[in-house]
């Protein structure tokens, strides 16, 4: 459970990139926050790791406040993949780098062999163990970050803008197993601007603007509000965007994703005929 | 990042920072020579308090007063081994005294009128101008730009190293544990990417530039062209007096400065 009191943030120079956000995430819920760039995003789930600490307002993780312990401690329930694997990646070999927060952790010698074994396996990596990080190809480094962090089975996982420089089909794999890990039970948070990723997952989306949230709420009701989708400079789900050119048909409003939008259609197909 | 802030260029406008970076260098490496030339304290203060009105002038005390608090350890340092080291090697064969407690604090004040005035220089010195001035001084252009460049991505630098931080925070690296050799370690996943990402981040530069045809005029023209205006000249005039009259000084009357700690006695017996 993660809770944000009215929070506000200041950076050192001035600016103030939250200004008071209220959240509160249960345990094993799946969000997203969405806005444009500057928006605060960032800011705010750095928050929930407390990597940065409220200038006004408090976090609470699971009843604690962040003020109250380090970030070495947070971070074992809270893992949290920065969005671009180059800025974590330094050893020689990808074992090595996702043993490297276990070590961190103080895990034993028998037990960080067998995380990291899960965890390469986890995401496909096993036959990159002894290979150097810095010979992947980008998606691939993206996934060692991946794996160091999810080695330690943290409760709660924050994605930064995952789906950057993915390709389709790595987008594909990297939704099915966020989609896992939530139902496995993590609390996932993803930051991330890709509407049509987010529509296909349909989790709870807040978006943000200047340091605020602006809503709250399923995807299906979010997404698909103009006003509010205009606000936070995010285009509409495509779907979304040709039910709302058929408007005039008395279709539902609400449909995010192709699945759902067939069912719509047929439907409407067969009671015609 | 504090020193770093206390170094860094922000676009304002003053007659400090329309002034040509020739000049301004030329006054910096005036302020410099005088510094080195003299070891006791009155001249020194004199130093320290000449540059004021500069800094005032171009409106930069904030970052200013930066810069010299990241001095601060240094100057203590330096503060410290001079006394204890003078004392120790009893060229000043007293006890702890006025006259070694001077010596020290002018040694300390020497090193902060140094700072105090490559601070003023930068922080009123745009990179563009400096680059300029390089070239108009027929530095060959690939050096100027190079310097420019690595000015430029200072700042950017500052900022990845601060992601990468917390990155590496955020696995349990704690950059504060342990002794001291441990507190080196620790740095090491640090530096790791940021040196990487730098080098990766030079090539995609350096391809960039290549693919729009860097380097195919031989002859470069530029918009802006570097002129001595009225400042410029005034400011010449300025170091160039100062310089004189400091080099008259040191010429005549090195011996008799007097120790601001010898100057204080009569007063305090006058008092009496
Ligand atoms: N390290 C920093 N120092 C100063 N300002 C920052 C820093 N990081 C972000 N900001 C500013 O804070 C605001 C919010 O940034 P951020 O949280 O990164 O936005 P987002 O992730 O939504 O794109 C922006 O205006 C940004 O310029
Ligand atoms: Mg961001």
């Amino acid at each position: 459970m993660i809770e944000a009191r009215n929070i506000h943030f200041t950076y050192p120079n001035g600016v103030e990139a939250l200004s008071g956000v209220s959240v509160e995430v249960k345990t094993g819920e799946f969000m997203a926050i969405m806005g444009q760039n500057g928006a605060g995003k960032t800011t705010l789930v750095k928050h929930i790791n407390g990597l940065l600490k409220p200038t006004k307002g408090e976090v609470l993780v699971n009843g604690t406040s962040t003020k109250k312990v380090s970030v070495a401690k947070l971070s074992r329930e809270v893992g949290f993949v920065f969005q671009n694997p180059d800025h974590q990646l330094f050893c020689e070999t990808v074992e090595e780098e996702v043993a490297f927060a276990l070590r961190n952790f103080n895990f034993s010698k028998q037990l960080i062999k067998k995380r990291v074994t899960w965890a390469l396996n986890l995401l496909s990596l096993t036959q990159y163990r002894q290979t150097s990080p810095f010979m992947l190809s980008g998606g691939e480094r993206k996934r060692v970050a991946l794996a160091s962090v999810l080695a330690w089975n943290p409760d709660i996982v924050i994605l930064d803008e995952p789906t950057i420089g993915q390709d389709h089909q790595q987008k594909e794999k990297l939704r099915q197993f966020i989609v896992q890990l939530n139902t496995q039970g993590k609390t996932v948070i993803i930051v991330t601007h890709d509407v049509e990723f987010v529509a296909e997952c349909n989790p709870r989306v807040a978006l943000m603007v200047q340091g605020k949230i602006l809503a709250d709420g399923p995807a299906n009701k979010i997404l698909t509000n103009r006003d509010l989708v205009a606000q936070a400079s995010i285009v509409p789900p495509q779907i979304s965007q040709i039910f709302f050119e058929l408007s005039d048909q008395d279709l539902p409003q609400d449909i995010i994703n192709v699945y759902d939008a067939r069912d719509v259609i047929i439907k409407r197909l067969e009671a015609s005929t | 990042m504090s020193v770093f802030e206390g170094f860094k260029f922000r676009r304002v406008y003053s007659p400090i920072h329309q002034l040509d970076p020739r000049v301004k260098f030329f006054y910096v490496l005036a302020i410099f020579v005088i510094a080195i030339m003299f070891n006791q304290l009155l001249p020194l203060i004199l130093l320290f308090l000449i540059q004021l009105p500069f800094v005032f002038i171009a409106g930069v005390q904030r970052e200013w007063i930066r810069s010299l608090r990241g001095a601060l350890l240094f100057a203590t340092m330096i503060f410290v081994f001079n006394f204890v080291f003078t004392y120790f090697w009893t060229e000043y064969p007293l006890l702890p005294s006025p006259s070694l407690l001077e010596h020290s604090i002018a040694m300390t004040l020497r090193f902060i009128v140094l700072v105090e005035s490559f601070s003023v220089f930068f922080l009123t010195t745009s990179p563009d101008h400096l680059g300029l001035a390089l070239e108009q001084s027929h530095v060959p252009y690939e050096f100027c730009f190079a310097f420019t460049t690595a000015v430029r991505f200072v700042p950017v630098l500052a900022e990845e190293a601060q992601t990468i931080m917390d990155a590496q925070k955020a696995r349990g690296l704690e950059l504060e544990r342990g002794n001291f050799i441990k507190k080196v370690k620790n740095y090491i996943p640090v530096l790791i990417p940021l040196i990487v990402s730098a080098i990766r981040r030079s090539l995609e530069l350096a391809e960039a530039m290549e693919s729009r045809a860097w380097g195919a005029t031989k002859k470069r023209t530029n918009l802006y062209v570097l002129r001595m205006k009225r400042g410029d000249y005034v400011l010449i005039l300025i170091s160039a007096t100062i310089l004189i009259l400091a080099a008259y000084f040191w010429i005549f009357y090195r011996e008799q400065i007097p120790l601001l700690s010898s100057l204080l006695i009569p007063l305090r017996l006058a008092a009496a």
